[in-house]
């Protein structure tokens, strides 16, 4: 991870990431709280306005339908004039949801498929390590994009879909480190007294897994955000009228050269979440490296 | 290690599997083309008459046979959009898809090598800090976006090169390249971070052999070293991942295709999907899939033949 | 110090010092190395395995590692050129041109993904700008010149493909190639089989008296040097503790380390499961040094001057002979 040379915690970049993860987790909750225009709210007379545009007769989502009031739009209008603000906050709402349940699944799923492959080993591993094979066989976004098709394309089984394509990627980081530990002095001590296996999964050698896991979680979790944007961008995401920060940017397609900030905002809001993700899952890896090489 | 012959059996089970699945996930799935073709007003009967014709009455079993052995030979069915032959159709369109993938991982190795010698050289330079952290940032942006700002800067700012359009090859091959520098850049300057990290790690190690610090003895310049010297030894990984990239690269060709207006095969599954065209995307699915598995399988290959005679000659000397 | 008064002087070296850094501190690899080379003349180093010899080579050649320090009061002369105030491109002229080095493993030393040819010729098409042609059939001469049989054969050939040996005999071609002044081997036959062992230094005697080269011939085994050196230099722990020529090194050494590496030297007229005498204790760690003489802790003759205060080089019986030590083996 750039910049963070200490043993100890993240580094200022990880922190800063994390800042800034729970700002966006913290809008995306309160979205409606906020004293913002309504998502899809349409300003005629401010279409893909810039950034910084003041207007005077806005309805929020806070007050009376009727009741107008002055409000800047900080991060300009769409082509239809609606605020990117807070359609960047509603949208955040879908991509932390399948930013953070989508990896989620696998991390449970796989997650366990693999520590018992790992521990069992035999048959059972042999059939998990093909069924992985099998899954890994498929381009993950043409098989989210013929599912989608199939299925339909909502938030429920984009979720689960995404999260099915994760499943093998945890299961081999579950299952190699398993395989590691399971070899380990404080395990074959543990067996020694007597102790089941469900309690050596559950006591000794799960606890280890956890950290390992959650470094990939993070990683998967950026690229996560990064699938849905790109099939939001499509179309085939999440359908309107529900904001997602993938359709705002192909939405902002069209006046790219007049006012390109109507694609890059939600770009650059886009990009610096995914970085944080990314960052942290990182710096999370490397610190697990590091005391691992001092063992 | 697996034999080959295993990898050849695992190839085969693993396009079975995804045979099956595909065409599970259309005729078992809810959204019967039945019921698409009968209408809103089509009755029961009416219904089952259709289902007859389409021969959907029959087991499942049988009908992913019969479905196979139309497949190998060819027939996937017609579109029903446009009438089309499905696999024809495809076929059509492979060249422009394969033209994108071979130019934008060209493009990516041409931005890897140099990024990936130097940041080896001078390692934990301020350089090679610097080419980390921008390959981290990089990796964080999406290939959607990438495209984005690469027309918003060559396209609208600078007007240097078109944003859309084609012009197949054999009519005009300058033209034709054109339209592809956009598109392969957009992929490329993405890619190019997995590539340089991957040469940067083996080459690494590679400058840390004792032949390297004869080369040196030698007189010769450090530019002479580090290409005729390292880079060779350096490549194994590199070519590897070069030929599994390509592989991950149908999924972005999708988005890349779809934005740039490229008709390949990644353009086609998204009209089709638009346009609810079943069997096209049945079809687009199913050899974007197989031709994933088998570059996989391939490489995976090549790689296990490259591999032990690289082996055999270090024990053999060593 | 010359170790031959008639030659004209070729390399003089002067405070040698050269530091690597480990961690936040440094190693004292070379610790103020002086010595003086004349042309045609043999100098043998000797020292065990971590006592700065390898570095000193390395530090001549101008091949130390980037984040080496060398001592700002240093010297080496080479030809009347100060090596180290020279500009790495000018330097780069005289590396592997008119001094070259062969290294201890030739399997490491060769690139393995490289022709045995084409190995050779770089170096002189790169140094004297020779053409293909010229520089493949010079490359078989110099084959020939080593003597390896079937050179043609051997050009297309890799590395792995030929012994021990046989890989030196081409590293040794390879140095040969631009004629250079000064030769420094570097351990040339530890790596090889005891059999070969001999063929590679009788060649390399043979070399150098024909292209009357400087050779700097570096070992472990103070028995390598025995008649095939004019004077020999002692290392410990980065210093030169003992310096004569090599006859009277052999006949008169007062150190009592070349002693105890002396007597370390198998002899093949010893009987059968004879003991190796070992020099007990282990090489000092040249980070934390013990005050005093680096040597002490395992000197069998320390006295408590030993152990106060480091030993300076002193002349001894014989105008070429220097040694560094409190109580010489010549002294009760």
């Amino acid at each position: 991870m750039p910049g963070s040379k200490h043993s100890g915690g993240l580094g200022a970049l990880g922190w800063c990431s994390l800042v800034w993860l729970l700002l966006v987790a913290l809008s995306a909750a309160t979205a409606d709280l906020w004293a913002i225009p309504p998502f899809d709210r349409m300003d005629w007379d401010n279409l893909s306005a810039r950034p910084g545009t003041r207007s005077s007769a806005v309805v929020l989502q806070t007050g009376a339908d009727a009741e107008k009031r002055s409000y800047v739009y900080w991060l300009g209008t769409d082509t239809m004039g609606r605020d990117v603000v807070s359609r960047l906050i509603h949208g955040a709402r879908i991509s932390l949801a399948v930013g953070l349940l989508a990896p989620l699944i696998g991390f449970i799923g796989g997650g366990l498929l693999g520590c018992l492959a790992g521990y069992f080993r035999g048959r059972f591993e042999s059939l998990v390590v093909a069924a992985m094979d099998v899954i890994l066989a498929f381009p993950g976004l043409v098989l989210l994009l013929v599912v989608t098709f199939y299925l339909g394309p909502n938030l429920f089984n984009l979720i689960v879909t995404l999260g099915c394509l994760t499943v093998p990627a945890f299961s081999r980081v579950a299952r190699a480190q398993t395989l590691v530990l399971r070899d380990r002095e404080f395990v074959q001590a543990a067996r020694l007294t007597g102790a089941g296996h469900f309690t050596i999964l559950l006591r000794e050698i799960i606890p280890n897994l956890l950290v390992h896991m959650t470094a990939y979680g993070l990683l998967a979790a950026a690229f996560m955000i990064m699938a849905e944007g790109a099939i939001s961008f499509l179309g085939l995401g999440v359908p309107a009228p529900t904001p997602s920060w993938g359709g705002m940017i192909a939405e902002g397609r069209e006046v790219l050269d007049e006012a390109p900030h109507v694609s890059m905002v939600p770009a650059g809001i886009m990009f610096l979440t995914v970085l944080a993700f990314n960052l942290i899952g990182d710096g999370l890896r490397q610190r697990k490296e590091r005391r691992a090489s001092q063992l | 290690m697996m034999s080959i012959g295993k990898k050849l059996l695992r190839f085969i089970l693993v396009i079975l599997a995804v045979t099956a699945i595909t065409f599970l996930m259309v005729n078992i799935l809810p959204g019967d083309v039945s019921y698409l073709i009968g209408g809103e007003s089509a009755t029961t009967e009416d219904i089952q008459d259709i289902r007859r014709d389409l021969g959907l009455d029959r087991h499942i079993a049988v009908r992913y046979v019969e479905w196979l052995g139309r497949m190998l030979g060819g027939d996937l069915g017609e579109s029903y959009l446009s009438g089309e032959p499905v696999f024809s159709a495809i076929l059509n369109r492979l060249p422009v898809t394969i033209e994108l993938l071979v130019i934008s991982q060209l493009l990516a190795l041409l931005l890897a090598l140099p990024a990936g010698i130097f940041s080896a050289y001078r390692s934990n330079g301020f350089t090679d800090r610097l080419i980390n952290t921008a390959g981290f940032a990089t990796i964080s942006i999406p290939s959607f976006v990438m495209a984005l700002v690469a027309i918003y800067l060559f396209s609208i700012q600078l007007r240097w090169l078109p944003a859309t359009g084609y012009t197949p090859f054999w009519e005009d091959p300058v033209a034709n390249l054109k339209s592809f520098v956009l598109p392969a850049l957009s992929i490329a300057l993405i890619e190019w971070v997995v590539l340089m990290r991957v040469l940067r790690s083996d080459m690494i190690s590679t400058l840390k052999q004792d032949y390297i610090l004869m080369a040196r003895a030698k007189g010769l310049p450090p530019w002479k070293i580090l290409l005729r010297h390292a880079l060779r030894p350096s490549s194994l990984t590199l070519v590897t991942v070069f030929g599994l990239q390509v592989g991950r690269l149908l999924g972005e060709a999708v988005i890349i295709e779809t934005i740039f207006a490229l008709p390949g095969i990644g353009r086609l599954l998204i009209t089709a999907i638009y346009a609810r065209d079943y069997l096209m995307v049945q079809g687009c699915a199913l050899l974007i899939t197989i031709g994933y598995v088998s570059i996989n399988t391939a490489v995976d290959m090549v790689y296990g033949i490259i591999d032990p005679r690289i082996r055999g000659a270090r024990s053999h000397a060593g | 110090m010359n170790s031959n008064p008639a030659g004209r002087p070729l390399l003089r070296v002067e405070n040698l010092r050269a530091y690597l850094p480990a961690g936040q501190r440094h190693v004292r690899a070379v610790d103020g190395i002086s010595f003086t080379l004349a042309e045609g003349q043999t100098l043998g180093i000797v020292g065990e395995s971590g006592c700065g010899k390898s570095m000193l080579a390395r530090a001549l050649m101008g091949l130390l590692p980037r984040d080496a320090v060398v001592g700002a009061g240093a010297r080496i002369e080479f030809i009347k050129r100060d090596l180290l105030r020279m500009r790495a491109r000018e330097l780069r002229k005289i590396t592997g041109r008119e001094m070259a080095m062969v290294f201890q493993d030739p399997m490491t030393a060769l690139n393995p993904v490289m022709k045995i040819g084409r190995q050779i010729t770089e170096v002189l098409a790169h140094h004297l700008g020779m053409e293909k042609q010229a520089a493949h059939q010079r490359a078989l001469a110099l084959l020939g010149l080593v003597g390896i049989s079937m050179p043609n054969r051997r050009m297309g050939q890799y590395p792995h493909q030929l012994s021990g040996g046989l890989r030196q005999r081409v590293a040794i071609a390879i140095a040969l190639a631009c004629q250079p002044k000064l030769l420094i081997a570097d351990e040339p036959t530890t790596a090889l089989d005891v059999t070969v062992q001999a063929e590679i230094l009788n060649l390399l005697g043979e070399l150098q008296a024909e292209k009357e080269m400087a050779m700097i011939l570096i070992s472990h085994n103070l028995g390598i040097v025995a008649g095939r050196t004019h004077a020999t230099a002692v290392m410990y722990a980065g210093k030169i503790v003992e310096q004569a020529p090599t006859d009277f090194l052999f006949s008169h050494m007062v150190m009592p380390y070349t002693r105890a590496l002396m007597e370390a030297i198998p002899h093949l007229s010893s009987p059968p499961h004879t003991r190796l005498r070992e020099i007990g204790g282990q090489p000092p760690d040249l980070i934390q040094f013990p005050s005093g003489c680096s040597f002490s802790p395992r000197c069998a003759r320390v006295a408590p001057r030993c152990r106060e205060q480091a030993p300076e080089l002193k002349p001894g019986h014989h105008p070429n002979h220097w040694y560094a030590c409190w109580n010489p083996l010549d002294t009760p």
